[in-house]
């Protein structure tokens, strides 16, 4: 992106901000679209969400009084639906969670930030291996590596997570070198911090492995090409004539303007990674958004269900919207568009 | 179009498809694949030497039984299997006192061919009390390749009916969106992008949600194709509505539209017939991803529930880490069989679309 600056305008702050405040308008509609499918869900769901609480005894009268009051639930539907938004998106309230007594906002939010966790271990994961392997793909044109690459990202791309969460579950399982699921040790709270950490990594290693291997042929693959793009541009080839060793020409000159496109393709995939880390999550017992809905469904934990769905809607959307505003620091027609 | 290639034969586009898709030796791979998994799937009963769920719970994670041909003092037998006895801790010696030669259409389990024929013949088996397990036996002494086949039955039609609903939906909404424009495009556009905003598993989890945990397995399998050709749709839709915008204007639709053709007749006669190459392509790549639906709502506990079969609950079976490192046929057997399944479609899927791609370089005759 520096070496773009000098020869067109600096991006203009007054631009940016029209073009991500009219970004950011175009989400309202959508949320309220997903907003509405979720509570139309909600409503289709079987049984009779009241009486099924009435009888659990785990359920306090008190807290289904509470329920009932909060989002209407003795009401018609309309009133329940605008009641529910007032809830959802003034005051972050998206109900009681029965299974666990909790109100669904305060479950969420731990089992978010470990999905994000995830999610961003998984991106280094991808990243850190894409972005090399792309580059010895490129410089490599056609020869063995690029060859073999090639290769085995076709083949990788016929791998189901499932399938190749549970390989790595039987690898970790015969060799005894990483924990089999949960986020934390048994004995973590004893840890000194970074003991804790060392702890934690640990069990983030094969999760994120299983996550961040799930984008990574498409990554690389974009990565050889757009190199390849650039390496056949004339100020690589000045460069050459120049005389500068062909390793500088690669990374200090080329790889700059080939990692252009990748940084936008990053909020795409931030996106698709937390959607990604669900059947992760499943095998490695990973505390996410994704165990936390599973559970939810089978305890028949209905507004948790739903409040999962919205969130992870929500960070898609939002990283849908960082790679466009990414896209539009990069390139000056889209923020005019 | 190509123009006429050199050869004495006439050019066609027909023959053009065939040459191209013969030339790449993994599409013809992948395709060859495909038919036989599907007749695999259509004749399973008769190729299962067991019934579906036949359990023997003397023999819970049986280990695969190895075909011999020579017994332990170098002679020749013919095909056969030596008996087994449980020894401790899960484990089974084998008695080779006992041998079971294996039998070419033995008498069985009943069944219907074709869910025609009314039969009790099986491909191969071996007398009772033997037991063949060519790929070992799951935790209540069922034949996992016995379930392997009926499981393919689920699994591999899953994708088909599931592309044919949410294609025949994706293709219509896509071309009437397109064709008409206005507020029709505005209001099909909008609810995909709702669709599409929502990721996928979670979607999944969400729309199972509606329907009631416990089913029958029959029931279970359409609400599993339901919920998937109610997500699939979307992206397909917004494809083909960019090509129907394109094509709205093209002569013969408006020749279509000047002798009186109604709209729905223009759209599915005349414009979605234009879409073919790109939609057969793009529901062959689809396919997978239908299976791993499957795979991913057995995951969840809420798929097609045993004694029934499915290559997803075979796959979740094997989920714990005991069963993984203790007897890993429950894993490899399906999980095998998924990746297979996969790959010949992604395989075949891009043979077709380089074939069917109009900017193709001609093929002449040799290569270029």
């Amino acid at each position: 992106m520096e070496l773009g600056r000098p020869l067109r305008q600096a991006p203009g702050v007054e631009e940016l901000r029209t073009y991500l405040l009219r970004r950011l308008l175009q989400t309202i509609p959508l949320l309220l679209g997903i907003s509405a499918l979720t509570f139309l869900l909600l409503q289709l769901a079987p049984g009779d969400f009241l009486a099924t609480m009435a009888d659990n005894p785990q359920v306090s009268p008190a807290a289904l009084e509470a329920m009932r009051r909060r989002f209407g639930l003795d009401q018609p539907w309309w009133t329940q639906y605008l009641l529910y938004l007032e809830n959802v998106f003034l005051h972050l309230d998206f109900g009681e969670s029965f299974s666990r007594h909790l109100p669904v906002f305060t479950v969420l939010k731990t089992g978010l930030a470990n999905t994000l966790l995830l999610a961003s271990a998984a991106a280094v994961v991808t990243w850190a291996l894409a972005i090399p392997l792309g580059v010895v793909a490129a410089v490599r044109q056609y020869g063995w590596p690029d060859r073999a690459l090639s290769f085995l990202a076709f083949l990788s791309l016929s791998v189901p997570e499932v399938l190749s969460g549970l390989l790595l579950l039987w690898f970790a399982a015969s060799t005894g070198w990483f924990p089999v699921g949960s986020m934390r040790g048994l004995d973590h709270d004893l840890f000194s911090p970074a003991g804790r950490l060392a702890d934690t990594l640990r069990h983030l290693v094969l999760p994120a492995l299983t996550v961040g291997l799930i984008p990574l042929a498409g990554r690389m693959r974009q990565m050889r090409s757009s190199l390849l793009d650039v390496l056949r541009l004339d100020y690589v080839t000045t460069a050459r004539a120049k005389g500068v060793p062909e390793s500088q020409v690669i990374l200090r000159h080329a790889l700059r303007n080939a990692l252009n496109p990748m940084i936008t393709l990053f909020g795409f995939t931030l996106g698709s990674l937390v959607s990604g880390s669900f059947v992760a999550e499943t095998i490695f017992s990973w505390p996410g958004l994704g165990s936390l809905t599973l559970e939810a469904l089978n305890t028949q934990d209905q507004y948790l269900v739903m409040g999962s769905v919205l969130m992870a809607s929500v960070v898609l959307i939002a990283g849908n919207l960082v790679a466009d505003v990414l896209l539009a620091l990069a390139d000056p027609r889209i923020r005019h568009g | 179009m190509t123009p006429s290639v050199p050869e004495l034969e006439a050019w066609s586009p027909a023959r053009d498809f065939w040459r191209h898709l013969r030339r790449s030796p993994l599409a013809v791979a992948g395709g060859a694949l495909l038919v036989v998994l599907y007749t695999v799937a259509l004749f399973a009963p008769f190729l299962a030497p067991y019934a579906e769920s036949d359990i023997d719970r003397d023999r819970f994670f049986h280990p695969p039984t190895p075909l011999r041909f020579v017994d332990e003092h170098g002679q020749w037998r013919g095909p056969f299997v030596y008996g087994t006895r449980a020894g401790a801790d899960q484990s089974y010696e084998v008695d080779r006192s006992q041998r079971y030669p294996l039998r070419l259409f033995p008498r069985g389990a009943r069944y219907r061919l074709l869910g025609l024929v009314p039969t009790d013949r099986h491909l191969f088996g071996v007398d009772r009390p033997g037991r063949i397990f060519l790929l070992g036996a799951d935790d209540t002494g069922r034949d996992v390749w016995t379930r392997l086949l009926y499981g393919s039955q689920v699994s591999l039609t899953v994708g088909l009916v599931g592309i044919a609903i949410s294609f025949s939906l994706g293709l219509l909404l896509g071309g009437v969106s397109g064709y008409f424009g206005g507020w029709v495009d505005t209001l099909i556009m909008r609810s995909t992008e709702l669709l599409l905003s929502i990721p996928g598993l979670y979607l999944i989890v969400a729309l199972r949600g509606v329907f009631p945990l416990e089913l029958p397995s029959q029931q279970t399998y359409l609400a599993i194709v339901a919920i998937l050709s109610f997500i699939g749709w979307a992206s397909l839709a917004r494809v083909i509505r960019g090509m129907v915008l394109s094509l709205r204007q093209a002569e013969y639709v408006l020749a279509a539209q000047a002798m009186g053709a109604s709209s729905l007749r223009v759209i599915v006669r005349h414009i979605l017939p234009n879409t073919l190459s790109f939609t057969i392509v793009a529901a062959t790549v689809a396919v997978p991803g239908y299976i791993l639906g499957e795979v991913f709502l057995s995951f969840l506990g809420v798929g097609v529930q045993p004694p029934a079969a499915s290559w997803g609950n075979m796959l979740i079976a094997a989920r714990s880490e005991r069963v993984l490192t203790s007897f890993p046929w429950m894993l490899l057997a399906p999980g095998v069989a998924i990746l297979l399944t996969v790959m010949a479609f992604n395989f075949f899927g891009d043979g077709l679309r380089d074939a069917l791609d109009p900017r193709k370089a001609p093929v002449a005759g040799g290569r270029l």
